[in-house]
């Protein structure tokens, strides 16, 4: 396969998994800005929210003050963040059609279509939408395409580098949610335990369109340690950090064996590597580790596998 | 302007669309609506859709699609099957010849000016003989109709025709939408084009390949207006579509980066212009080609199709000796019309053309897609004075040629169904054999009495049926 080719497919992947989590952020900051006493008001949380993300600099510059308007508009419309769900969309979809050769006309099909809906969406008046419309008009399309990956597609190398992206970005994107949580958005130590804190956890779940899971996996309250776990360390739970890394190593590891001897595998070593650190932990050790320091090695050496990946493979060898 | 309207004779309606008729005159309303917003959308999921150069917009735009066919009995498409595979020998003969010893240009029957001091003339390939001494590959002859048994040459393109994605799809979306047509007609298949295309481009496989080949489509990328067919064309003859980019020379071959490091290329079909090809030996400044490209082909490591320089058979000044290459190289007169021809570069012709430009069709000699161009009868007095003007400040720019009356084909408007304005560009291959499938690109000029036929100027398209015995 052509290297440009695999970037193509893993960069779709990683675009489509990152629109989601862009819709997934305005349905957190909304749901919090529901809850009624905060200290700064609604504008901390989505500040707080913009942070976690990246951009909230950007926002500043091009926005400055802070309403449910410009936020929609920014986190989902605009094409000058480069993570909004429109930018996303687009970055998946022109990915898709520079590698047309690669994909199933379904799985095109798909992603052309979520395309021409958004286009869609975006000539309508901005008064006639809401934020939960938008949410599941995302989830809703970027699961279409996520299915018919999954139904129609050739289990090649092109399945592997596409289904890498999905990885590595869910573990990324459920990492930094996670850390918003704690890092940011609870405003002070003396919160933890508090309702405050359970109601951030439940927005949290529902976010990842977790909360029910959550129920079943667990049952009864809702506890920092065992949502943290659920998120984390729980196999079971299809975004969390061990499931979507576990995920990420299978498919690097069908690239191996594909590949044979000849190619070079530090990629597959570094992710497993740190899949082993997760698995030999438990979610005390990470509270003692400190969450956010926890986190924060996590994201750093997703990075470095990511790097890796385009070492081995996307360089073509030249 | 009397127009030869190719579904009747006299008052009756022709054999071959005799069925099209009922067909069309018993469809509801509301049915062809409904068929044709079925289309479109079709059009628009599988994502045919082209840009046009500097006009802005939309880049996603689609193309009209209109689904009222074009039918040519087998009889008539036998004659214009030899015609166009005569007309391809001699443009590769032609070809072979200037890059070699010139007999035409020696025996005089072509001026030596316009061949040796052709931009298109690629100094860079002279005496090199590419495999089996093919140099286009795939040749689009635009063709139109002005009588039953009259067809005329308007062009040849010999580098990178394009359009032949949607002779393939036309048909695809004409099956998938009206299968009781094709019951009812026996009508040739188109779909084995990119099946013979393969075969074509690996037939021209390079002396120093001795496995099977390796192809490659080469695409100047995906902001290009033509994207969608070299990635479509790639996808249906199972190829790599690479980019610039992806290929490197090293020692004596051409290689593509692939994840498991670097793969031999044989055979590039490039959709790229020669200046594009390779910065060392045309354009320092080009950021699309692959350096050091030329010294492999010339030591015959890969192939390239079409040939650089291939182009300099397809200019407008030297269409007007197509028919002399015919007699020249093959000893036969030729069966496809040319256009009569006036280059104003001449004096005579300069003086005619002056005089007669209400009633001529005059062009630039190296523009394309119905731009820069003159339409003398539908034109207003200003317009063709503002023309002269322009022709005044650069005679050797132009040429002009009489108003055809271009035959019509019944075509679905707002009202129903019209007589409108038709051309055709069948594809043909060139490599070990000549092959040409049953079957072309027509494009129709949708507004009434136009001539334009362009996508970029209102022009659609219409698929082109060649009926079996």
């Amino acid at each position: 396969m052509l290297s440009r080719t695999a970037s193509n497919l893993f960069w779709m992947g990683r675009h489509l998994e990152r629109a989601e989590t862009a819709a997934r952020l305005l349905d957190v900051g909304q749901r919090i800005t529901l809850l009624p006493n905060t200290e700064a008001g609604y504008q901390n949380e989505w500040n707080s929210l913009l942070q976690a993300s990246g951009t909230s600099a950007l926002f500043a510059q091009k926005y400055g003050e802070i309403s449910q308007e410009n936020i929609e508009e920014f986190i989902f419309f605009d094409r000058d963040n480069p993570a909004s769900v429109a930018s996303c969309l687009e970055k998946a979809r022109e990915a898709g059609r520079i590698v047309r050769t690669a994909l199933t006309s379904q799985v095109w099909d798909a992603l052309n279509v979520s395309y021409q809906e958004l286009r869609r969406i975006e000539r309508q008046p901005r008064s006639k939408l809401d934020t939960a419309g938008l949410t599941d008009f995302t989830t809703g399309h970027t699961s279409t395409v996520r299915g018919a990956i999954n139904a129609t597609q050739l289990r090649n190398d092109g399945w592997h580098f596409m289904n890498l992206g999905y990885g590595l970005e869910r573990a990324d994107a459920t990492a930094r949610l996670l850390d918003v949580k704690y890092f940011v958005l609870l405003p002070r130590i003396e919160f933890v335990g508090s309702g405050l804190d359970t109601y951030q956890w439940q927005v949290i779940l529902r976010a990842l369109s977790a909360h029910r899971a959550y129920h079943w996996a667990y049952g009864g309250d809702i506890t920092a340690g065992q949502v943290a776990d659920f998120l984390i360390l729980n196999g079971e739970s299809p975004r969390s950090l061990i499931t979507s890394l576990y995920e990420a190593v299978w498919h690097l590891d069908g690239l191996v064996r594909r590949y044979g001897d000849g190619v070079p595998t530090s990629a597959r070593d570094k992710a497993r590597e740190v899949l082993t650190g997760l698995q030999a932990r438990q979610i005390d050790m990470i509270f003692d580790e400190g969450l956010h320091e926890f986190l924060s090695w996590f994201i750093n050496e997703l990075g470095t596998v990511s790097n890796l990946v385009h070492q081995d493979y996307l360089h073509g060898g030249a | 302007m009397s127009c030869y309207n190719e579904m009747f004779e006299g008052d009756h309606v022709r054999e071959p669309y005799a069925r099209l008729r009922e067909w069309v005159e018993t469809m509801p309303d509301d049915f062809r609506q409904m068929k044709q917003a079925e289309a479109e959308a079709l059009f628009r999921r599988i994502g045919i859709t082209f840009a046009v150069y500097g006009e802005g917009g939309d880049p996603d735009r689609l193309i009209p699609f209109d689904m009222m066919p074009r039918v040519f009995e087998q009889a008539e498409w036998r004659r214009l099957e030899r015609g166009i595979k005569q007309r391809a020998r001699a443009l590769n003969a032609f070809l072979r010849d200037v890059y070699g010893r010139g007999e035409i240009i020696r025996a005089g029957r072509i001026p030596a000016r316009l061949v040796y001091q052709n931009d298109a003339y690629e100094k860079a390939v002279v005496g090199f003989v590419p495999p089996r001494g093919v140099y286009s590959h795939i040749i689009g002859i635009d063709l139109v109709r002005t009588a039953k048994d009259e067809f005329y040459v308007l062009e040849d393109n010999c580098r990178t025709p394009s359009g032949v994605s949607y002779m393939l799809e036309n048909r695809e979306i004409m099956m998938r939408m009206f299968p009781q047509l094709f019951r009812q007609n026996r009508i040739e298949p188109v779909d084995q084009y990119p099946d013979l295309l393969r075969r074509t481009l690996e037939s021209v496989a390079p002396a120093k390949c001795t496995d099977r080949p390796t192809c490659v489509i080469l695409t100047p990328g995906h902001y290009n207006s033509a994207y969608y067919e070299h990635s479509f064309l790639a996808n249906l003859m199972g190829v790599e579509l690479v980019e610039g980019q992806d290929l490197f020379v090293d020692g004596e071959f051409v290689y593509m980066r692939t994840t498991t490091g670097p793969k031999r290329v044989d055979v590039i079909y490039r959709r790229i212009d020669d200046t594009f090809l390779d910065p060392l030996c045309f354009r320092p400044d080009s950021m699309l080609g692959i350096p050091g490209l030329m010294d492999v082909y010339r030591s015959g490591g890969v192939s390239i199709c079409s040939a650089p320089g291939a182009g300099v058979a397809d200019d407008k000044a030297i269409y007007t000796f197509v028919p002399e290459m015919v007699r020249f190289y093959l000893g036969e007169e030729p069966i496809l019309n040319n256009v009569q021809t006036w280059t104003l570069w001449k004096d005579d012709d300069y003086r005619y053309v002056m005089e007669h430009l209400g009633e001529l069709v005059v062009k630039e000699v190296h523009g394309s897609g119905g731009y820069g161009m003159l339409v003398g009868p539908k034109s207003t007095k200003e317009e063709i004075e503002a023309f002269r003007a322009k022709i005044q400040a650069n005679p050797s720019n132009y040429i002009a040629q009489p108003t055809l009356a271009l035959s019509t084909c019944p075509t679905f408007v707002e009202e129903g169904i019209a007589p409108r304005h038709v051309d055709l560009r069948p594809y043909c291959l060139c490599g070990d054999r000549i092959e040409l499938v049953p079957g072309g690109l027509t494009r129709v000029a949708l507004r009434e009495g136009s001539l334009v036929v362009n996508s970029s100027q209102g022009g659609g398209v219409k698929d082109t049926w060649v009926l079996s015995e």
